[in-house]
């Protein structure tokens, strides 16, 4: 157990992460840069100008959709985690919380697109909501002319994100409680006379967002910046900001590159601006609150707030659920017209008729999630072993780097990082496409990692070493077999996180690339909700599986282990 | 008449001497896998491109990777940023499904392989003369960049179950709007079909629709498309969701007709409806039909960027696309029901045969309910109808 390895193995990543995450993204930034400042030779823009930002402020409604990218980030991420937070309240003390929670993964796993195709079918005003209700209960032979999706103010992508944001922070908050003592704390507070939830908000919150601040900022960034999910569930005219970049960006007019590469770098600029902007308004309630508690105040009641967010989030798994459902009836349906409740003809014809298509989405998606969960599960281990065999406490500069993927936005450079992986001749092959993926891939199986290994007893090592086992060995044979189930499910994450990324598949595959995603939303912007179903069914499925053979494995390997099968998963 | 003649002529020459280099293109063809970026969001053109691709397999060795676009524009921005790496060769498209704006483009900006049609020896069944359709994408000459595959025509599609008797001119269409409203729409302007529907439109109610055949200045642009934006203001209060939203696309909008959300889809193939139906899309009781007045009708073209990586097998492709066998397939409404670009002039006795043999459906409008083609504006009329609707009526 020498420290010098241990600094390798140490330095050894860092290098990797360096040269392969971070200076990627500074390069792509700086080819955006430069474009956003007039110099893109290629279409004959030489030098430099201010013209790109001039152009993108006239833009037709380019205000209206900062404002959208602003409203619906901000918006969802607080509900969200009001909402997250009301529920792990309510429930904390019921018994089987934690393993219902645990089901919340599969909705992690959808990815975005597919949700939002079928929400999007779900709460149309010609929808299945609708077609449940009609015309018995409405009265409607024909749908109402209702803006439930596309709604000018971002209402029904809200929602969507919401979905998909609520179970992501539900599972950050339970691995974040595991560390606090809830149960004392509730006792403590119960006997000073406090209600159940004002304990919540009063004491354990504000321990408990520190260390949720970073998945805070995380899904803040995702939402500001959101493309897919957008395009089907938000306003067309005009869009949030980044889909009207990459409108820009892909618009037959050449010359609009400048503008949407200025507007590229601002997204870049809300998402900081956004990022801090939240931390100035975390600093001024921890002000207002810190008076409030003091105050001590026992009277509020903030138990009918605990019930509604038990209720909200109750409906928004509704609803994700009927999303998939919906999408999955599709798959199967011939001819299915408004107001009836299911499809009057049923066929397997999507199914069988896009065989050939799906057939080579679906081994591409797989490739590319296995190779590149398996490279971000190598880093990640090999990361944390040197942070072991170091005795190195958690680097937090080091973390902010992993985590630099997820807080800039994806449009912002990939355009031009898929310039930089042009001039190096790695441009368009699946290659490029696993080294984008890593970037996102990486950070979430860290996230998901580092908690469970860090919380390892120390003692089965010392146990190890004391019996003679070198590093190597106490690695392999005492610290990965334990940690089987953590590893699983930072694998199935990884796995989920490749199979959803739309852009950076589109932009470094340079369209050769097809998986289930670009398959997906190219296809939801076409008539056939049929074999959309089946290309969303599938994406969601992929992801799924990878989850249950996380729950499963493990429960095989150490079925005569009870003890193997904590390792808080 | 001087000018076709000595083109006539020229290809005539040129011919000859071009049989050999045809071989040498086949031959080296043989085993390239052809990087057709073309548009995605149509299920029979994709199994249309999936057979050739097998047809081609058999016949030349060659096949097609069909990359699924959902903006031909995508394509556009792809070649660019390989420029602007360097990357002068082995590009990473070979063959793009291209017309109008983003074929201007190209070319002006020198993005594009060519001139390449007058060497395929299908290009003999096109009607090639000075001003035909088959050598003028939206008044642009093609100059041989391009190669003609499927000819489209602007229809209104209805459901005649809702709609008895449709509305056959723009004026008649506001009066429809006002007695029924929210129940007709657009796609999005920034989107092909929308502004398909404005230039429509305008060539409608502008007062004199010739000046649309030049290049937009800003005097002819506002004087024209003053009815345009009256006739427009009028109909945008109607309009579902009182025009503060869009459909993406035709294709969206052909599922809003389905979902009985509007009582109007459009296209720009005559066949699309037809062809819906056959596939349980839309309901059994749609007809396509053009306006009194005739509809704007184009050719959609294929063209080879400049750094294609097999300038060759695209060659072959486009060639394999003007084969009478093949265009008569396309045609078939069964198949894809995209009308032919073929000069039936030049057809022989079989070709023709074939042609006559295709089979019907009620939902296709029939010659005479289809009117006559108008011709496309200038591409400049496009972008300056796509901008200013934007800044009139983007909130």
């Amino acid at each position: 157990m020498t420290a010098p390895e241990g600094r390798l193995l140490r330095l050894l990543v860092l290098g990797a992460v360096a040269g392969g995450l971070v200076l990627p993204i500074l390069a792509g930034l700086w080819e955006t840069a430069r474009a956003a400042f007039g110099h893109l030779p290629a279409i004959g823009a030489d030098g430099l100008s201010l013209d790109p930002w001039r152009r993108l402020f006239d833009l037709p409604g380019f205000g209206t959709s900062l404002t959208l990218t602003l409203w619906t980030g901000f918006a969802s991420t607080a509900l969200a985690l009001v909402l997250a937070v009301g529920l792990a309240a309510a429930m904390y003390d019921r018994a089987g919380f934690r393993g219902g929670a645990r089901l919340l993964a599969p909705f992690l796993a959808t990815p975005h697109a597919a949700l939002a195709i079928g929400l999007a079918f779900l709460i149309a005003p010609s929808g299945w909501i609708s077609r449940l209700l009609s015309p018995w209960a409405t009265g409607w032979d024909l749908p109402p002319d209702l803006a439930t999706v596309n709604d000018p103010a971002g209402l029904a992508l809200i929602l969507g994100l919401l979905v998909k944001e609520v179970p992501f922070f539900l599972l950050v908050i339970l691995a974040a409680l595991s560390q606090l003592p809830v149960r004392r704390h509730l006792e403590a507070g119960r006997a000073l006379g406090y209600g159940h939830g004002v304990v919540w908000i009063k004491v354990i919150g504000p321990q408990l967002y520190p260390l949720i601040r970073l998945p805070v900022y995380v899904v803040l960034s995702f939402a500001l910046s959101i493309v897919d999910m957008a395009i089907v569930l938000g306003p067309s005219n005009p869009p949030v900001l980044a889909v009207a970049v990459t409108r820009w960006f892909l618009a037959a007019e050449t010359t609009l590159i400048l503008p949407a590469s200025a507007a590229a770098l601002l997204q870049s600029a809300v998402v900081a601006g956004g990022i801090g902007l939240w931390w100035a308004a975390e600093r001024a309630l921890a002000r207002i609150g810190r008076v409030w508690i003091r105050r001590g105040g026992r009277g509020v009641s903030a138990e009918p707030g605990l019930v509604a967010a038990g209720a909200a989030v109750t409906g928004l798994m509704a609803l994700g659920a009927g999303a998939l459902m919906a999408l999955a009836v599709w798959s199967v349906a011939w001819r299915w017209s408004y107001p009836r409740a299911l499809p009057e003809s049923w066929s397997l014809a999507a199914w069988g008729r896009s065989a050939a298509g799906w057939g080579t989405a679906v081994e591409s998606t797989v490739i590319i999630g296995v190779a590149t969960t398996a490279l971000a599960l190598i880093l990640a281990v090999a990361w944390l072993e040197g942070e072991d065999r170091d005795h190195l406490p958690r680097a937090t500069w080091a973390e902010a780097l992993i985590y630099l993927p997820l807080l800039v936005p994806q449009i912002a450079f990939l355009y031009g990082l898929h310039v930089v992986f042009l001039k190096a001749g790695i441009g368009g092959g699946i290659g490029a496409v696993i080294w984008a993926h890593a970037l996102f891939v990486f950070p979430y199986v860290m996230i998901a990692l580092s908690d469970p290994w860090r919380a390892l007893d120390p003692a089965y090592i010392r146990a190890a070493a004391a019996l003679g086992a070198g590093p190597v060995r106490r690695l392999f044979a005492v610290k990965l077999p334990i940690l089987l189930r953590p590893l699983l499910t930072a694998a199935a994450i990884g796995f989920a996180v490749s199979v959803a990324q739309y852009l950076p598949t589109l932009f470094m595959g340079a369209g050769r690339v097809a998986t289930l995603t670009t398959e997906a939303v190219t296809l939801s912007s076409g008539s056939d909700r049929r074999v959309t179903g089946v290309y969303a069914v599938l994406q969601a499925a992929l992801p799924f599986l990878a989850y249950l053979a996380a729950l499963g494995v493990p429960a095989i390997l150490h079925r005569h282990r009870a003890g193997l099968s904590g390792g808080a998963a | 008449m001087r000018l076709p003649l000595l083109a006539t002529l020229a290809f005539g020459l040129a011919a000859p001497a071009l049989a050999g280099g045809w071989d040498d293109t086949v031959a080296a063809a043989r085993g390239q896998t052809v990087y057709w970026n073309a548009w995605g969001g149509d299920e029979r053109t994709n199994d249309f491109i999936a057979w050739a691709s097998g047809a081609l397999q058999t016949q030349y060795g060659v096949t097609i990777n069909h990359v699924k676009l959902s903006d031909t524009a995508e394509a556009v921005t792809r070649v660019i940023a390989e420029k602007a790496a360097g990357q002068a060769e082995d590009g990473s498209v070979d063959l793009i499904w291209i017309n109008g704006a983003n074929f201007l483009s190209m070319k002006e900006q020198g993005l594009l392989h060519g001139p390449f049609l007058q060497n395929l020896p299908n290009a003999r069944y096109l009607d090639l003369s000075e001003g035909s359709a088959a050598v003028v994408d939206f008044t642009i000459p093609t100059e041989g960049y391009e190669s003609p595959w499927r000819l489209a025509k602007f229809v209104l599609t209805r459901d005649s179950a809702r709609v008895a008797e449709p509305p056959r001119s723009m004026a008649a269409l506001l009066d429809w709007a006002k007695a029924n409203p929210g129940r007709f729409t657009h796609p999005a302007v920034t989107n092909f079909m929308g502004s398909t529907f404005l230039k429509q439109a305008l060539i409608e109610l502008a007062p004199d629709p010739s000046v649309l055949q030049a290049e937009a200045t800003d005097e002819a642009f506002s004087a024209a498309t003053e009815p345009l934006w009256t006739w427009y203001d009028a109909l945008r209060p109607n309009l579902w969701r009182e025009g503060v939203t869009f459909p993406e696309n035709e294709s969206v909008l052909q599922q809003m007709l389905n979902d009985g959300e509007v009582d109007f889809a459009m296209a720009f193939d005559p066949a699309a409806a037809a062809a819906a139906v056959e596939r349980g899309l839309l309901p059994e009781t749609v007809r396509s039909y053009a306006p009194e007045a005739g509809s704007i009708g184009n050719i959609s073209f294929v063209a080879i960027p400049f750094n294609a990586a097999h300038k060759e097998g695209a060659m072959v492709v486009a060639n394999f696309l003007l084969d009478p066998a093949v265009q008569a397939r396309a045609q078939d409404i069964t198949v894809l029901g995209s009308y032919s670009v073929l000069d039936p002039a030049k057809l022989d006795a079989a070709a023709k045969a074939a042609f006559d043999a295709l089979p019907d459906s009620p939902a296709l409008p029939s010659n005479e309910a289809l009117g006559p083609t108008l011709g496309e504006p200038h591409p400049s009329w496009m972008t300056r109808l796509a901008e200013d609707w934007a800044r009139r009526y983007t909130e």
